[in-house]
């Protein structure tokens, strides 16, 4: 699906396009915007029909949407602690949400949104917004002593607060470009190896199969990926719990 | 990052060439013109991109209304009410254990009691026992004994009529003998030597 022209065109896979017709252009509604609304409505039946037969001995589909319930629950008070389960909520959305657009752009001609740099940092700058609004509710002016730790020379002041400012500041950037850099790498590598598949087939007899190398590499490949839209959901949920863990606890 | 680079080169005259074209960098293209016309994440001038976040904000702040204010409580309930049961059950599980062992308990001293109780009726009725016994083995003795001494009264009257009646076939004897031989009849003489015969023999 990739060599029109016998090119490598690795890159329009992430080109937006618009969704549902002249409805969706008009209110420039784009298939990764359709993407979105797929994984939420997915995630939400998951755990609406997992957790409606409410049996004290889970069946699989209930035992499912308890795993995942459970998983975000003792991360996020593992790290932010029992106060913590106020931003459950939260951190459950965003894990959901980055989990199910990683592994639904992992289904055939289906959109990866979480490979956009404007979706990934979106999202990173709401965590940005929600625990520095935390903190401030929480610590008031108080929360200013985040930048200069307690018991430092004051001497140090004009090297450690810019530097505790700007790491502040870097941690949307952080957040947001490492799960959008994961998910365009990994997509870029399959359509890349796909189409040796489709080049190294055209080569006469022996084609065929030296095109079975890419293809095994794209099989492995595919495995890793999933592996990896898990560990970024994973690693963007805990992220979030520890600047929130900051937020309300200031170090 | 070296892959999307791939994106832009010319179309290679052979397949080799390309492959090796495809594993190297494209070292002089700058990242600006990659964000120009290679990468469409890169491509803010889009109207598309902006309309795709405010749509994200949409979706995302549904989703988060949807999950916090319905579907996450309604699942908190079911494993809170699942914690409560195991809670209760454990609770009823321990209130039964004890009341078990306080019927143990019970069961325990209203066994050593019987137990208790028994002893003292064996050893009661076995004391009561040995008194009858006692009393009657004494009366036995005693009715023994009675008869013991009636017996012997019995045997010595019975014995000095005997030793009487011996006396008189001795004297009888005697005078006999001494008629016969001397023809002398002294019936006096012959008793008191007998008399004296028998006491000597200490018989009398």
């Amino acid at each position: 699906m990739a060599a029109e022209g016998k090119t490598i065109d690795a890159l329009s896979q992430f080109e937006l396009t618009h969704a549902f017709g002249p409805i969706g252009a008009a209110v420039n509604f784009t298939q990764s915007n359709a993407h979105m609304l797929a994984a939420c409505v997915v995630v939400v039946l998951i755990m609406a029909m997992g957790m409606a037969p409410r049996a004290v001995v889970p069946g699989r589909f209930q035992a499912l949407a308890e795993t995942f319930y459970e998983f975000v629950e003792n991360l996020v008070t593992g790290q932010v602690g029992h106060e913590g389960k106020r931003y459950f909520p939260f951190v459950f959305a965003l894990f959901m949400f980055v989990l199910f657009g990683n592994v639904i752009g992992l289904l055939p001609y289906a959109f990866t949104y979480t490979s956009h740099i404007a979706v990934t940092f979106g999202l990173a700058f709401l965590v940005f917004l929600v625990t520095t609004v935390v903190a401030i509710a929480l610590h008031g002016k108080k929360f200013l002593g985040y930048f200069f730790p307690e018991g430092a020379p004051l001497w140090l002041a004009p090297i450690i607060v810019p530097v505790e400012v700007v790491s502040y500041l870097s941690r949307p950037i952080s957040l947001s470009v490492r799960l959008f850099a994961n998910m365009v790498a990994g997509h870029v590598l399959l359509k890349v190896f796909a189409t040796f598949v489709v080049l190294l087939g055209g080569l006469g007899i022996v084609g065929p199969f030296i095109a079975t190398l890419p293809l095994a590499v794209n099989v492995l490949l595919v495995g890793f990926e999933f592996l990896v839209a898990f560990l970024q959901a994973y690693v963007f949920a805990i992220l979030t719990s520890i600047y929130l863990h900051d937020a309300v606890h200031l170090h | 990052m070296r892959s999307l680079r791939t994106q832009m080169m010319k179309p290679a005259h052979t397949l080799t060439a390309r492959l090796a074209l495809a594993t190297l960098a494209m070292a002089a293209s700058t990242t600006a013109a990659l964000a120009a016309d290679g990468m469409p994440q890169l491509d803010f001038g889009n109207p598309m991109m902006l309309a795709q976040v405010v749509w994200l904000l949409i979706i995302f702040g549904v989703f988060y209304y949807v999950l916090s204010g319905i579907v996450l409580p309604k699942a908190a309930s079911v494993l809170e009410e699942r914690r409560s049961r195991i809670e209760g059950d454990l609770e009823a599980a321990r209130a039964a254990k004890a009341e078990a062992d306080a019927a143990m308990a019970a069961h325990q001293a209203a066994t050593a009691r019987a137990r208790a109780e028994s002893q003292a009726a064996i050893t009661a009725a076995m004391e009561a026992a040995q008194a009858e016994a006692a009393a009657r083995t004494a009366a036995l003795n005693e009715r023994l004994a009675q008869q013991i001494s009636s017996a012997e009264a019995r045997i010595a009257t019975a014995r000095d009529a005997a030793m009487g009646a011996l006396r008189e076939v001795a004297t009888d004897t005697a005078n006999a003998l001494v008629h016969r031989l001397t023809g002398i009849s002294n019936e006096a003489a012959v008793a008191a030597a007998v008399q004296r015969e028998l006491a000597a023999q200490g018989k009398a």
